[in-house]
This record gives C-alpha cells, sequence and structure tokens, in this order.
C-alpha cells in the first residue's frame, strides 16, 4: 500500500477513505436496516390482522361454549383449548425426560465423541423433519394398530416434535456451563451422575427450562401431525382420549375455510388465542433467562 | 525487592513425616511431555509451595495429586505418587474417594449453583448421611474455620453464588474443610481476588496447616515466602530446586532459582 498523499484543504484520516468505499459502507448499512424493517413489519403485520380481526370474536362463550354446529349460531372453542392444552402437554411430558437425557449424553458423556456427532447429525435432521411426514409416521405406527384417532397417537406426534428441540437446547446449556465448576465438583469426590445432576444441571437451569418452554411453543400451534392422529372433535371428546380429540389448530384450519361466518370469526378468535400464548411462554421464557443471569 | 520471610510459618519440623511422595513422575499431554522425571517430598502438615513461570508444570503437577487430570483421557501419569505409601497412580485406585482425601480450591472461585449451607454441606452428604444436627454443627464449624460464619450465618440458605469474590473463596475452602480431608491443594487460590482477601486467605492458610498438609500453586514469589515451609521451583516441567523456603529464598543454591525469586527472569 502506498502512503496517501492528503490535499491541504483535507480533513486528516478521511482523505484515505475513497468516496466509493464510504458510498458502499453506507449503501450496506441502509440495505439491511430496510430488509430488517420488511422483515419485523412482517410480523406486525400478522400479528396486527389477528388482533383486528380476532378481537371481535373473543368473549366469554369463547372460552365456555363448545364449537358450533354447521348452521347455528354463536358456540365457542372450549373444547379446543382444552384439548390443545392435554395434547399439548401430553408431547410435552413425553419430550422432556427424552430429550434432557439425551442432551445430557451428548454434552456430557460423549464429548467429542463419534458417536455424538452422528447423533448430533440425526438430531439436527429430526428438526427439520416436515411436521406432516412424523404425523403420517404415527398413523401408521400408532392410529393404524390401535384402529382410531386418539389424543394418545396426538401427543406422541407433538413430542416427536420436540424432542429435537429439547435435545439441542439441554446440550447447548450444558455446554455453556464452565468446566471449572465440574472439575470442581468431581474435586469433592462427586461421581460424574452427582456432578451433573446437583451441579451442572443446576447451574443450567435457566437455559434448560427455557429450552424446554421454547419446545412447548413450537408444539402448540403444530396443525398437521394432529391431522392424522387426533383429528378433531367438534363436541367434548372422552375423558381416556380415545376417538377424535378437539384442538386449536385442526379447528381453525377446518373453521376457517367453512361457509359459516361464525365459524370463520372463531377461527380468527383461535388464531390469536394460540399466538398469544405462545408469545407470553416466549417472553416468559426470556425472562427466566434474564432472572438468572 | 524481597521481603525475607518473617520468622514463625518458615519454621520447619524436620522430622515431620512424609505424606505425598512423587517418584519419577512424567505427565503427558497427548504426545506432549508436560512434566519430567519430577521427584518431590511433601511433609505432613506443611505448606509447600510450587513456583515457577507460567506453564512450568506447577498446576499439571497439583492436578495429578487428586487425579483431576484423569477426567481427560488424553492426559497421562507415569510414575509413581505415593500417598501415605500408597500408589494413586496405581490401577484400583478410587478416584472419588482419592479425592474425598485430597481436597481442591481453584484460582476461580466455584460455588455450586446452591445455597451456602448446601455448598458445605456437599461433601459431606456423598459419604455420610448424618444427623441434622450433626450436619448443621459441621457445617458451622467448617464456615468458622474458614472465617466466613460471621458474614454468612443469617443468610444460609441464599444462594452462594451471591458472595463476593473473595468469601466464595472462603466458601470453597470451608466446603473443603468440611468434608475432613488429609491433604488440601490450592491451585492460585488468590490469583482472582483482592489484598485484602487475600491477606484472609493467606491467614487462613497459615491456621490451616497445623491440621492439613497443604501444597500451593502460586504466581505470587512474595505469597510462597510468607505462607510455606518448603518451596520447590519448577521450570519447563522439571524441578530445578527443591527446598525449605528459606533457603530458596534466601541462599538457592541454583542460579536460575536465584534469578526467577531476584526477579530477574520469569
Amino acid at each position: 500500500m502506498s502512503e496517501p498523499t492528503p490535499t491541504s484543504n483535507a480533513k486528516p484520516g478521511w482523505s484515505r477513505v475513497r468516496p466509493a468505499r464510504r458510498f458502499a459502507d453506507r449503501l450496506m448499512k441502509v440495505t439491511t436496516t430496510l430488509f430488517t424493517g420488511l422483515a419485523v413489519f412482517v410480523l406486525f403485520w400478522i400479528l396486527g390482522m389477528l388482533i383486528v380481526k380476532g378481537i371481535g370474536g373473543l368473549s366469554v362463550a369463547t372460552f365456555t361454549a363448545t364449537m358450533p354446529g354447521p348452521g347455528s349460531q354463536g358456540g365457542g372453542l372450549a373444547n379446543a383449548i382444552v384439548g390443545s392444552l392435554l395434547l399439548t402437554f401430553i408431547g410435552i411430558a413425553i419430550a422432556t425426560p427424552i430429550g434432557v437425557l439425551a442432551g445430557t449424553f451428548l454434552a456430557e458423556y460423549s464429548r467429542g465423541s463419534k458417536v455424538a456427532e452422528v447423533i448430533r447429525f440425526i438430531n439436527d435432521i429430526l428438526l427439520s423433519a416436515p411436521s406432516i411426514l412424523i404425523g403420517l409416521f404415527v398413523y401408521v405406527v400408532m392410529v393404524m394398530p390401535m384402529g382410531g384417532y386418539s389424543g394418545w397417537a396426538g401427543g406422541v406426534a407433538l413430542g416427536i416434535i420436540a424432542i429435537p428441540v429439547i435435545v439441542r437446547t439441554t446440550e447447548d446449556m450444558l455446554r455453556l456451563v464452565p468446566n471449572h465448576l465440574r472439575e470442581a465438583g468431581s474435586a469433592m469426590g462427586a461421581p460424574l451422575s452427582v456432578v451433573i445432576t446437583s451441579v451442572t444441571w443446576r447451574a443450567a437451569k435457566a437455559g434448560m427450562v427455557t429450552g424446554i418452554l421454547l419446545a412447548l411453543a413450537r408444539v402448540a400451534g403444530e396443525t398437521a401431525p394432529l391431522l392424522f392422529t387426533a383429528l378433531n372433535n367438534t363436541f367434548w371428546f372422552r375423558p381416556d382420549l380415545t376417538g377424535g380429540v378437539s384442538n386449536l389448530p385442526v379447528t381453525i384450519y377446518q373453521f376457517a375455510s367453512a361457509p359459516y361466518e361464525n365459524w370463520q370469526q372463531l377461527a380468527w378468535a383461535g388464531s390469536l388465542i394460540i399466538t398469544l400464548s405462545i408469545l407470553l411462554l416466549s417472553v416468559a421464557a426470556r425472562s427466566l433467562v434474564h432472572r438468572d443471569k | 525487592m524481597l521481603t525475607p520471610p518473617s520468622s514463625s510459618p518458615q519454621v520447619v519440623n524436620e522430622n515431620a513425616p512424609v505424606r505425598i511422595a512423587v517418584k519419577n513422575l512424567d505427565f503427558f499431554y497427548g504426545e506432549n511431555k508436560a512434566l519430567k522425571n519430577i521427584n518431590l517430598d511433601f511433609k505432613d502438615r506443611h505448606i509447600t509451595a510450587l513456583i515457577g513461570p507460567s506453564g512450568c508444570g506447577k498446576s499439571t503437577l497439583l492436578r495429578i495429586f487428586n487425579r483431576i487430570c484423569s477426567l481427560y483421557p488424553e492426559q497421562r501419569a507415569v510414575g509413581e505418587i505415593l500417598l501415605d505409601g500408597y500408589n494413586i497412580l496405581g490401577p484400583n485406585v478410587d478416584v472419588n474417594e482419592l479425592r474425598s482425601r485430597v481436597g481442591m480450591v481453584f484460582q476461580k472461585p466455584t460455588p455450586f449453583p446452591m445455597s451456602i449451607y448446601d455448598n458445605v454441606a456437599f461433601g459431606i452428604r456423598l459419604y455420610e448421611k448424618p444427623a441434622k444436627s450433626e450436619l448443621d454443627g459441621r457445617v458451622e464449624a467448617a464456615l468458622r474455620r474458614a472465617a466466613l460464619w460471621d458474614e454468612v450465618k443469617d443468610k444460609l440458605k441464599s444462594s452462594g453464588m451471591g458472595l463476593s469474590g473473595g468469601q466464595q473463596q472462603r466458601l470453597c475452602i470451608a466446603r473443603t474443610i468440611a468434608q475432613q480431608p488429609e491433604v488440601i491443594l490450592f491451585d492460585e487460590p488468590t490469583s482472582a481476588l483482592d489484598p485484602i482477601s487475600t491477606g484472609k486467605i493467606e491467614d487462613l492458610l497459615e491456621e490451616m496447616r497445623h491440621d492439613f498438609t497443604i501444597a500451593i500453586v502460586t504466581h505470587n514469589m512474595q505469597q510462597a515466602a510468607r505462607i510455606s515451609q518448603y518451596t520447590a521451583f519448577m521450570y519447563l516441567g522439571e524441578v530445578i530446586e527443591f527446598a525449605s523456603t528459606n533457603t530458596i529464598f534466601l541462599a538457592p543454591e541454583k542460579e536460575q532459582t536465584l534469578d526467577y525469586v531476584t526477579g530477574r527472569f520469569g
């Protein structure tokens, strides 16, 4: 690089930057800002539309009445809301122990090993697997042998979607725990199992709980895996969860494309309920992480 | 620049039995030989300081005494380390039991993410199931010995992570004492602390040496001179000179040692 020769009246330092480069620099900044704005704009557009169109459908009846039949007036989403809560709960109850333990294996027991690499790779594939595929899979291995749709099959399908999310976050969070804490645990004469359960897990607790909450948020709105498993139910489902179990996502799917105005209204209301619940969950998850820092 | 070691702490008892004897010890990080033919004796109820420039292997050596190095499969020690005559590098050693007898305090304070009480009780609960009252007593005794009791007695249930750095380090010492080990290893225990906290820890060490055999790695030569009775000077994975602290700091035999303790290199 040759030494630049500053012209007499140029500001020192500025003379080194060519105008073209300064322009490119600004262009980059403006472009990235613009496209960030675009992405955020779409999100707020969706949220705004949901609030505008959905708020009219919210009433006490939405939370207390069951779904209306074709052509009948009023009605609500009580059975769908309760069904969704149950299905999500079953899914997370299945996925949490599996995901946490698998994530722990990856982070604590198999560091740097080939096995861990293969498992991590498979987990990443599962993480991005199309959810309809998982619905079909559960249809074949559970719904067909059991002879019908059920809430259990729906819960399992949601669980399979949640597992890789929890595996991933658990492993990531455990890796953030500083190694000297593990060494200190071992230096007390604690076996590895005790170090993991009473030192490492505790240190990573907030992050691990966040991972579970994020998985919950992810599966709460899943529609495709339920189409072939829990299906839906216009009425209250059976307490043993056999047969179709009403749920919000499939209800939204069906009601939104129906010709009845009160159904469409309920579809908007249901969408708003799901979105706000997930939003609240995510905010709660985030504040959990920050509180422990 | 060097303050001659003052009177009392440096009094050595020549007849004290050897607690840890290191014999012909080599150590490898993978293929890389980090320690070469180490021979050292650590006397019972004395403080032995390991000094030397960064990377000389003093921490590496310390981390073999409780086999914490065994957590890493690529690290390998060859030779003998006899703890009361028993080779702790042997194949049938229960490392967890060894670590309950050979405690360690690290450079960075490492309180566990649990209450102050549970931190101190952690090591006791690993191997014993004392009654609540006895456990309470032992936790209090350990905190008193670590000169921390008065500062934490009203908040035993609050998290150990909420304490200051110096308090955390004394909590780690209390946690180690509570387990009643025979040997305690200190890996630069004060290098992350302010001078006042450092002073408190040094007072503690001086107290503790009447009950424990202590090995301490330190970067701070004055600290070694102040608190230890024996000093080993290490360089490039070898023990250059090992003698009483007075000898090392006032009349070392090797020129290299003299250069180091007088600050001419290192």
